[in-house]
Order: structure tokens, then C-alpha cells, then sequence
């Protein structure tokens, strides 16, 4: 988008991958990211992976319904462990949107080109990584029904929500990040929702492409003013994103228990959700980027940032816990001390050492080149941070649980099939959302590629 | 030669460019020939374009600005009047007017305004949607979508002339002027 000076001087350029394969020109990448959407017939292998998250979306309906008849007590829920699965769930969802708009925003207002042919699908991930989210908080309300409770609205019991709790300010960061992610998702497509438009062979596609273009036709002026908007979007969807999970990190950090009541949880979540999210972001490209052919934008210059950055933002969480381990010594508080010993030798200790060795300990392989430049490798690595991710949620919520100030009051958790079912639900709804982006619309942004091209040509004169 | 100056048969006419430089020149050679009423259609935003178009100032900056404004305004303003006026609790002895755990929200709803300021601003002030405008009935225009760059003269354009105005863009590097239809 920014058309400015490459940030690498031309001798390190040519020692790396390139940011997109020579060769390229406005047509090529106009025609292969436009033929992805406009093929017909629908791929055999497209509609066997829809088929399969479907039928997971199928298993989480049936588990959400059971919840609404039955109540929250077909869960492990219960006292102590009030907060399972559910919230577990939620923060590693929100945390894995995370990544999308951090290279949608960040990298844009960094001047970094390698976001181009990443940050379209990114940023769907992120919305349908918000929308999976966003249904777990709802969901573990005792009456789901009553969920609009949250909202401030004159009501007849002449009670307002609680602004001071955290809870509440969740509603407003999540309902911002959702609706500020949709609307810069949309206007990045505009363009290309013109491309295919006019490139589309059916009437039904020139007509639904054609509405949601809005007649955009790239005169110059709207250029100018969409530019503006995006640039502005950008601005502000990037303190944007480290709010909201300092916000997530609230849930926990305002409240007084042991291993919760610590200032660097925000800090700490922010990392870990760009942790995450990037992981995220790895285990879809590796994938689209085979099936679809697509190397040539989604090149192992790309590959290896982001194996970087997760080994940067490996680093920040492996300080966060030790930090949290250190200071619950530091403090002198026995709760807090007891806090972390449990956590390490407790009954939950297998998941504790399991999150050590997923989140601290395998992501170090990325200090050789050799590893991050090996895509299996990266694949299998991605998915193992995002496990760890998972397991990292799971620790902090129920271990502060369900050993906290009263022994009397101590308890233990454990998930039932309905947990399972909502989790591997949600993540069937996120892969059948993805499924359907990538048959519908353009996975990587085709105009911002012919601006990469534009501005690979003239380096190379 | 004398100009019609009833109603032109055409909308305008539309000069097709294969590279951004060549249409940059153009639309210098066409604004120094004093024609105004001048759009240029390309598939990517071209750096230096719309200030050759003589466009100075875009107001989207200051529409997102007062969509802040507005949204951080009244969320602190809601949660001041319900927590200290309409429904005033304690909650954990903090103060009724609890002004620091009253900025998240403020935060938030003030990025909400601002964006969707920006975005419904920008749309707005482009005059989008407008599914139907004249440059689309050229069928070459759907490349304006993929690779080729256009300038568009409309007739409405005091020195429009459709010999005179051909003669001009063609000179300029246009290897395709077409007739755009109302």
C-alpha cells in the first residue's frame, strides 16, 4: 500500500527469497488468484475438507443445543472450577485473531512489503477466529438467552451493567475488534471484489460481485481517499489489537487470585496471542500455498519472517513465565508461592511441563536456519505452539482455580465430551468459515500483489 | 472549425495506457492542453496520480477524527450517567465517578467511531456505492480491473472537442481511444 522505499538496501535484497517470484506481471497474479475463486467446477478436494468441517459444525451445533436445554452443567464446570473449557477456549481464539491484524495493520504501517500476499487471509482468520471466540462467552452464561443482558440498554429492571468489571469491558473490546476487523477485511476487498466483477463468467457472480463492489471502478480520486482510509484503519486497528487482549488479560489480572493478580499479563497475553495467531497464520499458508500452487507470492522469504517472529514472541512468554515464577518467590506470599509450586508439581503438572516443552522449549529449533527454512518442520511446529497455546490458557485458569486461598475449598477439574465437543466444534466452524473464504473470495489481495510488482519492477531498472 | 455545443452524443472519451508512467504523462499533457473535467481509472492506487489530477486535500482524516471524538464522548458520557447518576453502586468501595476503570470502554468505543467513520466516510465522500456509471459500458474498461490504465475526458469539459480531444490523447501515447455512451 505505502509505495515507499524498500526498508533493505539492495545488497541484502538480492541475498534473500524474494518478496514475490520473478516474473510476475499485473495480468499473471490478476489471473491466478482471480482463477482460484472463478474455477468451475468446485474441486473434488475443496468440497471433501468442507464436507469434514462441516460435519464438525454439525457436532457443535448438536453440543450447543444439548447446553441450552440442559444447562451448564453438562460441562466440568463447578466449584471450584467455575471457568473451564469455555474461557480457555475463548482467550486462545481471540488470541489467535491476533496475528491477522497485526500484519494487516502493524506490518502495513511498517513499510514491510512480505504482508502483501499474506494479509488477506490473515485477516479472515482473524474474523472467524473472533466470531469462534465470541460464541464462548455467551455460551457460559447459565442463561444464554439472557446475553444481550450485557449490553446497556434502558431496560425495565432499571439496572445498567456493571463498567467497572472486566467482563463488561470485554463485550465492548471484542464486539470493537470484531467489527473494526470486518470493516478493514472489507475494504481491503473492495478492489478485488471489483476484479472479480468484471472477470466473473456467471451472471449470478457478475451481480453478487458487482453489489458488494459498490460500483468501485479505481478512478483515481477514490484511490486517493481509500488510501487515506486504509492507512487510517491501519492506525487505529493497531492499538486496537493490544487492547483487546490487555483487556482479555483484565479477566484475569483484576481479579485477586493467586496466579492471576499480575501486572504483566497484559504484556504477556499480547505476546502470546501474536504467538499464537502466527502459528495460526503458518499452519494455513503451508497448506494453501501447496495445494493452490501459490510459491510464487507465499515465498520462503515469508515462510521464515514469520518463523521469526514466533521465535521472537517465544522468547517474550518464556519470559513471562519465568517473570510470573520469579515473582510469586520474590513476592514472599505464600499463596503465590504456593500458586506457582502447584502449577509445577500439582496434579495439572503434566500440562504444565507439556505447555515448557510446546511453548518454550520446541520453538528454540527456529534459531537454525535450517529449521525455518525446512516447511514440514514449520508445519509440524506451527501446530504444536498452538496446542501449547491452548494448554498455556488451560494451566492459568484452572490451576489458579482449583487450589486458591482455602484448602477447604480446593477441588478438581475435569472435562467432559461436551467440553471436547464445543472445542473441536469451534474448531470445525473456524476451518468451514476458511473453506468457504477461499472458494468465494480472493485468499491473497490481488491489487495490493500488482503494487508489490509495480514496485519490484522499478527496484530491478 | 465551429464546436457543437448541444448535447454531446457521448459521455466522454477513454484512453487506454499500458504502463502507469504512460499514463502519468498523459494526464500532465492533458491538464496542460487546459482540460479539468479529467478522471484516471487504475487497477492499483499509482503514486503521484491524484496530485496530477490537481487533487490537493482529502477530508477522510478529519471525518475519522470527529467519529472518534464522538465515540469516546459517549461512551464515557454512558457509563458516567449510569454508574453515577441512573444506577450508582458500590462496587468493591471504588468512588461512583471510578474514572480509571471507565477507559477501557471509552477506549474502545472511540476506535469504533473512528473506523467506522473512516470507512463510511470514505465511501461517502467517494459517492459509493454507485453501481452504474458510464465508463462501464466500454467493454475494454473490465481490464481497468486487471492490468491496463485509463484516462477519461468527459464532454462536459469546456475544450471537449471528439476530433480534437481523439487527436490530443492519442499524440500522448493512447494506442486505444474509445467512445464512452452515456
Amino acid at each position: 500500500m505505502i509505495a515507499g522505499e524498500p526498508v533493505t538496501p539492495k545488497s541484502a535484497e538480492r541475498r534473500l527469497p524474494p518478496v514475490i517470484a520473478p516474473g510476475h506481471t499485473f495480468a499473471t497474479v490478476t489471473d491466478k488468484i482471480s482463477s482460484i475463486v472463478l474455477a468451475r467446477p468446485t474441486s473434488k478436494g475443496w468440497l471433501a475438507g468442507f464436507l469434514l468441517s462441516f460435519l464438525l459444525v454439525m457436532l457443535l451445533f448438536y453440543a450447543i443445543g444439548y447446553l441450552l436445554v440442559a444447562g451448564v452443567g453438562i460441562w466440568g464446570v463447578s466449584i471450584p472450577v467455575a471457568w473451564g473449557f469455555a474461557i480457555v477456549n475463548f482467550v486462545w481464539w481471540i488470541g489467535i485473531g491476533h496475528a491477522g491484524t497485526l500484519i494487516s495493520a502493524i506490518l502495513l504501517l511498517l513499510n514491510q512489503q512480505w504482508r502483501t500476499s499474506i494479509n488477506r487471509f490473515a485477516e479472515a482468520m482473524t474474523l472467524f477466529a473472533v466470531a469462534c471466540a465470541g460464541l464462548f462467552p455467551l455460551l457460559h452464561l447459565g442463561r444464554p438467552w439472557f446475553f444481550y443482558w450485557l449490553l446497556p440498554y434502558p431496560n425495565p429492571q432499571g439496572i445498567w451493567p456493571q463498567f467497572r468489571s472486566p467482563l463488561v469491558w470485554d463485550v465492548f473490546a471484542v464486539g470493537t475488534y470484531f467489527t473494526v476487523s470486518l470493516l478493514f477485511w472489507f475494504v481491503g476487498l473492495l478492489p478485488d471484489l471489483a476484479t472479480l466483477r468484471d472477470r466473473s463468467q456467471t451472471r449470478a457472480g457478475r451481480v453478487i460481485y458487482g453489489i458488494l463492489a459498490m460500483g468501485w471502478r479505481g478512478s483515481a480520486f477514490h484511490w486517493h481517499r481509500y488510501q487515506t482510509a486504509y492507512l487510517l484503519l491501519a492506525g487505529l486497528a493497531t492499538p486496537l489489537v493490544v487492547s483487546v487482549h490487555t483487556v482479555v488479560s483484565f479477566d484475569f489480572a483484576i481479579g485477586i487470585l493467586p496466579g492471576w493478580h499480575s501486572t504483566i499479563f497484559p504484556p504477556y497475553f499480547v505476546a502470546g496471542a501474536i504467538y499464537s495467531g502466527f502459528a495460526m497464520v503458518l499452519t494455513l499458508a503451508i497448506p494453501l500455498r501447496a495445494v493452490y500452487g501459490l510459491q510464487g507470492f507465499i515465498t520462503m522469504r515469508h515462510l521464515e519472517n514469520m518463523a521469526k517472529i514466533m521465535l521472537a514472541t517465544s522468547l517474550i512468554v518464556g519470559y513471562g513465565y519465568l517473570m510470573e515464577t520469579f515473582m510469586a518467590w520474590y513476592s514472599g506470599n505464600p499463596f503465590e508461592k504456593f500458586t506457582a509450586w502447584n502449577r509445577v508439581v500439582g496434579p495439572y503438572g503434566p500440562a504444565y511441563w507439556a505447555l515448557i516443552l510446546c511453548n518454550v522449549l520446541s520453538p528454540q529449533l527456529l534459531w537454525l536456519k535450517r529449521i525455518r527454512t525446512s516447511v514440514p518442520i514449520l508445519f509440524v511446529l506451527a501446530l504444536v505452539i498452538n496446542v501449547g497455546m491452548w494448554l498455556e490458557r488451560f494451566v492459568i485458569v484452572i490451576t489458579s482455580l482449583h487450589r486458591d486461598f482455602l484448602p477447604s475449598s480446593w477441588g478438581m477439574y475435569s472435562p467432559t465430551r461436551w467440553d471436547w465437543a464445543v472445542l473441536f466444534g469451534s474448531i470445525g466452524l473456524f476451518v468451514a468459515l476458511l473453506f468457504l473464504f477461499i472458494r468465494f473470495l480472493p485468499m491473497i489481495s490481488i491489487f495490493e500483489m500488482r503494487e508489490l510488482v509495480s514496485q519490484t519492477q522499478t527496484e530491478g531498472d | 472549425m465551429a464546436k457543437q455545443r448541444n448535447k454531446p452524443n457521448v459521455f466522454g472519451l477513454l484512453a487506454e495506457f499500458e504502463k502507469p508512467q504512460d499514463l502519468l504523462a498523459g494526464v500532465r499533457g492533458v491538464l496542460q492542453e487546459g482540460y479539468r473535467r479529467v478522471d484516471a481509472y487504475t487497477p492499483f492506487p499509482v503514486d503521484g496520480l491524484a496530485e496530477a489530477l490537481g487533487f490537493r486535500h482529502t477530508r477522510v482524516p478529519l471525518v475519522t477524527l470527529l467519529g472518534g471524538l464522538v465515540g469516546g464522548v459517549s461512551g464515557y458520557s454512558l457509563q458516567y450517567w449510569t454508574s453515577v447518576v441512573d444506577y450508582p453502586i458500590n462496587v468493591g468501595g471504588r468512588p461512583l465517578h471510578s474514572w480509571p476503570a471507565f477507559i477501557p470502554v471509552t477506549f474502545e468505543l472511540s476506535i469504533l467511531g473512528a473506523a467506522l467513520a473512516a470507512v463510511l466516510g470514505m465511501l461517502a465522500l467517494n459517492g459509493l456505492p454507485m453501481p452504474y456509471h458510464p465508463v462501464f459500458h466500454v467493454p475494454r474498461f473490465a481490464l481497468a480491473s486487471r492490468d491496463r490504465f485509463f484516462l477519461c475526458i468527459e464532454s462536459a469539459d469546456a475544450r471537449f472537442d471528439e476530433k480534437q480531444t481523439r487527436d490530443l490523447l492519442e499524440s500522448l501515447g493512447s494506442r486505444r481511444v474509445s467512445n464512452v455512451p452515456y
